[in-house]
Parts: structure tokens; sequence; C-alpha cells
């Protein structure tokens, strides 16, 4: 085997353990950014993204150690495998950023994310909205004769189902909070 | 024990603690303590420039030459903005600035104040970090932080906003030493499997070429000394960017001369046919690559960079190594060394072979026979007049840059400026003034085109007050060259807005200001007219009349490979496709 011809599992960095670099697959990643809590980080995190024309799909922020000044930034991500490979090394380089996880691929992890839904609406409607919220879980936080507001915590995707199921017994208004996530186990 | 002090006393004893010498700026309303504190004191010399985009370029030449920060203090408002050219600049060819901006005081901030703009958001994408400073008690620790950031890793500009009362207030002062810095440590050792590794394809490579760029010069003098033992050793061919030349000398045998758009003939089929690419601190710029699918398409890459976004950003690479080039190579020469110095000889012999015969093209060549000078003779004659010299060259951005960097040879790193990643017409004369406060006996020489050469001429005022005998050895076509040469290629040769029809007498101006001018137009009269220029003790500005029409050759078209290139004007019909011509 020629020293001029590589395979893959060479080292972590390799273009050949990257997946096929000219692959048209996007892919969605969920990053956690560990940052110094210090004014104006945030707006360099997201100036990196719309500078460098990447996309954000959800992102959530806030200090997580008060005495460490550290806040987390969960953001969530689309693009081809090089891309977020890119984006992983551009966010690295930003001087307050301490950490990048990338907890798509650093092994299971857990998404969760808190939404708020206004349902009005009378009669059957309003039943069946109780019932499937029931079903899904979601607490009511508030509620008139004419209108609920539910409380929901699950995937991305549980809220957006309960979202389609409410819309057409009177949905009139979403407040979603963006992605929380954690890696799972005790890593 | 700590010192007490205003935040302008401090800002003058923090610039003194972290070594600095010069300060490049301008003063106004916002930065007034900090400008009385500099009055009172001698150690560090102010430069005061006609304009705060000259500071910034003037400390970047001041860094280039030099190797330490370039040092900027501006007031707020238009003074933060004006430097905002040169902060880009800086950071996209990492050179290390530490800027100072004056800001209205913090009770003022968002009422739309007197000289007010929100300086740490227009600056953020354009700085490696920056910082608003509300605090006297952390302005020393941040001004120290500040050189930590600017100079360690991959160099960039960094700024500092201290607002006025934050200058006046007094608070405790940090010293350098008790100021944290251990969160921004970048990487520096390389992976010494991946190493081994590149060793090993080195041992057997047919076709191996360095490809060195300006993280070798900006890695310090023990990378450019490994490069050249690791060259001499390996017999390599070695080819550099716009950035990297003078890490290895140009009378070295391994030189190949500059690759890309409008690198040598030899140096661009080098690194298309090779079979082993070394890239050291470059970054596969566009300048650089061409048409990336059809890039050196046979090769073995690897790269090393200490910034590891640059690493699979542009070109994807097979032997990735993120660390400090100096590092890196100590390491490759070390395991190379003990594997026992093995090269591939015969395909090495080969090799040569081959790049000889490219040699043969001679792609260089010009015919100075007419009446007229060619901006090439120009600047062949300056190489050899120069030669001997202790010599800087700075540049503007156009036709006359690459000349530069084609006909003048480079035997050493940081004697050569230029606006490689930004091309910002302007930069050279404020940075040939940073350069000579540098270096105040040495020939520092600022090659131009006439239109860049405009953009910052009021720093002419500057050099004459503070004695700097910088010459501004001027390429007049009348023309805006490179925009000509690409109108010519792309758009039909209607030459849209690309020639200057009032420019000044620079010899009259060169007098008005106090300093010599002087006109060649002659050929048999250049010698003479170059010799006045480098002999006369004081700033020049040499109006060399040359060529109007010629074009810049070789050249890659945008958008074409490597083993595609323009080598005369013969060979330009229709080069460039619609595909290219989208490209900048």
């Amino acid at each position: 085997m020629s020293a001029l011809k590589l395979k893959k599992g060479l080292s972590k960095h390799s273009a050949y353990d990257l997946k096929d670099p000219n692959a048209e697959v996007i892919e969605s990643h969920t990053l956690a950014v560990i940052v110094d809590n210090e004014a104006g980080v945030l707006a360099r995190v997201i100036g990196l993204f719309s500078g460098r024309g990447y996309n954000i799909e959800s992102l959530t922020v806030a200090e997580v150690d008060h005495q460490g000044h550290l806040s987390r930034i969960t953001v969530v991500t689309r693009g081809t495998p090089s891309v977020i490979e890119q984006i992983k090394a551009q966010l690295g380089r930003i001087v307050p950023v301490h950490e990048v996880h990338d907890l798509t691929v650093e092994g299971p992890s857990v998404e969760r994310e808190l939404a708020l839904f206004k349902v009005t609406g009378q009669g059957d409607k309003r039943i069946e909205a109780l019932r499937l919220a029931e079903i899904f879980r979601a607490n009511v936080v508030d509620s008139t004769l004419e209108s609920f507001v539910f409380e929901m915590t699950g995937t991305p995707q549980k809220i957006d189902a309960f979202a389609e199921l409410m819309r057409p017994l009177g949905l009139v208004e979403v407040a979603r909070t963006g992605v929380a996530a954690l890696s799972r186990g005790g890593a | 024990m700590t010192k007490s002090m205003t935040g302008a006393k401090m800002v003058v004893e923090a610039l003194r603690d972290q070594g600095v010498e010069v300060v490049f700026g301008y003063p106004g309303g916002a930065v007034l303590p900090i400008y009385d504190e500099i009055f009172q004191q001698n150690e560090i010399r102010h430069i005061l420039v006609r304009h705060e985009q000259a500071a910034v370029h003037a400390a970047e030449g001041y860094a280039r030459s030099t190797g330490k920060p370039g040092v900027v203090l501006v007031t707020s408002g238009p003074g933060a903005t004006n430097a905002v050219t040169g902060l880009t600049d800086a950071l996209l060819d990492s050179i290390p600035i530490v800027v100072l901006t004056g800001q209205v005081p913090t009770f003022m901030i968002g009422t739309d104040g007197f000289q007010e703009a929100d300086t740490v958001g227009i600056t953020r994408p354009c700085t490696k970090h920056n910082w608003l400073v509300k605090e006297t008690d952390r302005l020393a620790e941040t001004l120290h932080q500040a050189f930590h950031v600017a100079t360690t890793g991959r160099p960039g500009p960094v700024l500092i906003d201290i607002p006025k009362d934050v200058q006046f207030a007094t608070g405790d002062y940090t010293d350098p030493r008790k100021t944290k810095t251990e969160h921004y440590q970048p990487q520096v050792k390389g992976d010494i499997e991946v190493i081994t590794r590149l060793v090993e394809a080195m041992e057997i490579a047919e076709r191996p070429v360095f490809y060195t760029g300006g993280g070798v010069i900006n890695s310090g003098d023990a990378a450019t000394q490994l490069l050249r033992e690791l060259v001499e050793a390996t017999g390599f061919p070695v080819t550099s960017t716009l950035m990297g030349l003078g890490a290895y000398p140009a009378s070295g045998k391994s030189w190949l001369g500059m690759l890309g758009m409008h690198g040598l003939y030899e140096a661009n089929l080098a690194m298309h046919g090779c079979d082993l690419m070394i890239n050291l601190g470059a970054r596969f710029d566009d300048r650089i690559t061409g048409r990336i699918a059809d890039f050196s398409p046979n090769s073995l890459k690897a790269h090393v960079d200490i910034d590891p976004s640059s690493i699979n950003k542009v070109v994807h690479v097979e032997l990735p190594i993120v660390g400090d080039v100096a590092h890196v190579l100590e390491d490759m020469l070390r395991v190379w060394k003990s594997r026992g110095r093995k090269v591939n000889k015969e395909g090495l012999a080969k090799w040569w072979k081959q790049i000889e015969e490219w040699k043969k093209v001679d792609c260089l060549s010009f015919d100075q026979s007419g009446k007229t000078i060619k901006p090439q003779h120009a600047l062949a004659r300056l190489e050899a007049l120069t030669k001997g010299h202790d010599r800087y060259i700075t540049t503007e951005v156009g036709q006359h840059q690459m000349w530069a960097a084609q006909y003048l040879n480079f035997e050493d790193p940081n004697r050569w400026m230029t606006s490689g990643g930004l091309g910002t017409m302007g930069y050279g004369f404020p940075a040939s003034i940073g350069v000579q406060m540098a270096h105040p006996d040495a020939l520092v020489i600022n090659v131009a085109g006439e239109a860049s050469w405009l953009m910052n001429m009021q720093e002419m005022g500057t050099a004459v007050q503070f004695r700097l005998p910088v010459k501004q050895f001027i390429l007049n076509n009348e023309r805006l060259g490179m925009v000509r040469q690409w109108q010519e290629l792309l758009h039909g040769e209607r030459y849209s807005h690309s020639w200057s029809e009032a420019l000044p007498d620079f010899v009259k101006l060169a007098e008005a200001f106090g300093a010599k001018g002087i006109q060649c137009s002659d050929p048999a009269d250049l010698d003479d007219a170059i010799m006045e220029m480098i002999n006369y003790d004081g700033p020049v500005i040499f109006d060399c009349l040359v060529e109007k029409h010629e074009n810049c050759f070789p050249m890659i078209p945008s958008g074409a490979p490597h083993n595609e290139m323009l080598l005369g004007d013969a060979s330009t019909q229709d080069a460039i496709g619609a595909k290219g011509a989208v490209l900048v």
C-alpha cells in the first residue's frame, strides 16, 4: 500500500473520513456551543451564520453556569457534511467560544422544546382539543370560556404533530422556545 | 500592590508594558484624555497620519516588517468607521493589529450622540475579536488580553472601544503577568501520526511540491529557517503565494516563483502535475486554485494551518495538520531524519527535468525595444539597482502589484508588504510609512499604480512631517490597469470608467508637500532616474510613465484550471467563458 494512496480512518480530520464532500445531502445537526456570557457573544455567533450564509433552524441561549459566566447556545443548523464541518470550525475560532459539541454525531442525545398553543373555539371542537391535549400530555395553563393555552414539552416533531392536530380545532397562536439538547449517559 | 490611575494613563502604561514603541493615530474628541497622556511622556512615539484608514495600513506595514503587533489610536464615530477597511485588510491577511477607539461616555451610548457609532457592532465581523470596556478597572486587563489575542494563534486585528468617561475615571491597573489568557491558547503542535504519514509520502513521492503561504512568515523566523533546511535537504521544488514571498529565497535553487492567477508557468504547472502537495500556511485562496474541480487532480494533499477552519474549507485534503508551521516543520524534519532522510531520487530527477522544460517557456519575458518604458522593464531595473540595499517593498493593488511580485526578488521574510486577501487600493503608501518607522535606515519603496496611489496620497503630509524617506515608485499608465485588462478580456474592450483624465502633475504634487518629484518617460533615462530616487535623502514621488495598454501575464482566467494559462496577448481570444466571467 503506497503512502501516496491513503485509506479511510487515517485521522480524525482527514477528508477521507468525511462523508462525500460533493454529496448534496443536506443534514440537520444540533450543536451545543459553550460561550463566555459576555456582551455581544450571541451577535458574534449569529453574525457568523448570516455572514457566511449558513442556516439557523432553531436557537436557544441562556446562562447555565452563573459563577463561571458561561452560557449554552443550542443551535440547530442544516447543511452538507462539509458545510457542517466548516460551521463547527468557524464557531470554534470565535474567541469567547469554549466548546463546540455536535450532538448529532457525538452519540445519542435528547432534544426537547417547550411550546405554548392558544386554541379558541366552542362546543365539540373545544372538547376535542382538550382530549387531544391529554393524549399528548399537554397541560392547560390558561383557560377562558372560549380558549385554552396549552403547554407542552417534547421533541420538535411532537410539537409539530400537535400543532397540526390543533389547527382545524381553532389554533390561533404558537410560541416555541427552540431546541435545548443534552447528550445521553454520563459522559 | 495595585497601582491606581486614570483609564487614559492605563492605556499608555499598558502599551509600554506590551513593548509598544510606535502608535499610529489621529486625535479627536473621544480620545483627548489618552492624547493628553501621550503628550506627557516620551517613550511611545505617536505618528500623526492624515486619515484613519492610513493609520491602520501603516500599523500593518509596521507589523509585517517587524513581526510585532501594530498599534492604532483613533477617535469615535468617523475615526472608527474610517479604520474599518484597514481592519478588514488585516483580518484577511492575518496581520496582528491592536486598534484603540474612543467612544462617547457610557451614559451617552445609545443616544445617537455626537460622533457616536456602534463601533464594536460595526467592527465585529472585521476583527478577530473586539471589546467595549465599560469599567476602568477592567481596562488594563482587556488591553493585555487584546495583545494576546492579536498575536496568538492565527494573528489578526483586534479593537478596544474605550468610552471617554472610562478614560477619565480612576481604577486599578492590572499587570500583564496577572492577566488571564489561558482560555485562548490555540494548538501549536501538529498531530505526530499525520506528520509521519506525510513523511512516508515524502519518501516515495515522484513529483512533490511545497506550496507555502503567509503562515510561514507569520510563524516567525524559526519557520523560515526550518523551511529552508527542509527544502535544501529534500530537494523538493517550492512555490509560494503572494503573501509568502521571501520565506524561501528567490535565489534558492528549488525556487519556482509565485503561483496563482498571475503566477509563473512552471509554478502553476508543478502544482497541477504534482503527486504530493505540501501546503504550509497557505489557504487555497481562489486566486491560487482556479477551478476547484480541476485543481491539482492527481495529488495527495497535506495542509498545515494553525486555524482549523482553514482545513477542508475550499480544497479537501488527505493529510490535515492543525498546528503552527514552525512546530510542524520541526517535527517533519525530525521524523524524516530519524527514518533515514529518504527521498525518491529517480522520480525527483525526472520531475526537475520536467520543471526545467517548463522554465524554458520563460513566461516573464517581455520586449523592451520601443521608446516607451514597459512596466516590467521598470521593475526589472528597480530590482537590479536596489538589489544590494537593505530593501523593503510595499505595493498598492493591481497590475503593478502582480508585476512587482513577478519581477522583484525576495531573499528574506518580512520584506514584502502587500494587500493580498482584501486587495485594498491605497494600502501601499501608508504601509511604506509604517515600514520606514520600524526601519529608519532602510530603503523603503512603495511600488504603486497612479490610481491606487491617489487613494491615500494625503499621507505625503505624514511622510514629510516625520522625515520618512519613503520612495513612491508609481507606474503611471493613466489607467486602472487591471480593470482595463479585464474589460479587454471579458467585456469586449468597452473600457468603462477605467481611465483617469485629470491626473495631477506628480512632480509638482511632491514639491507642494515639500518632497522631491521625479518624472521619467524614456527608457534611456530610467537607470539614472531610479538612482536619483534611491540617493535622495527624503520622500520621493517617482512618476514613471509606462506603456498604457500592457497586460499582465501569465494569467489563469477566472474559472480555469492551472494548466490553461494565458501566456500573452495572442492567447487571449475568447479565453474566458461565460462561467468564468461571473467570477471576480
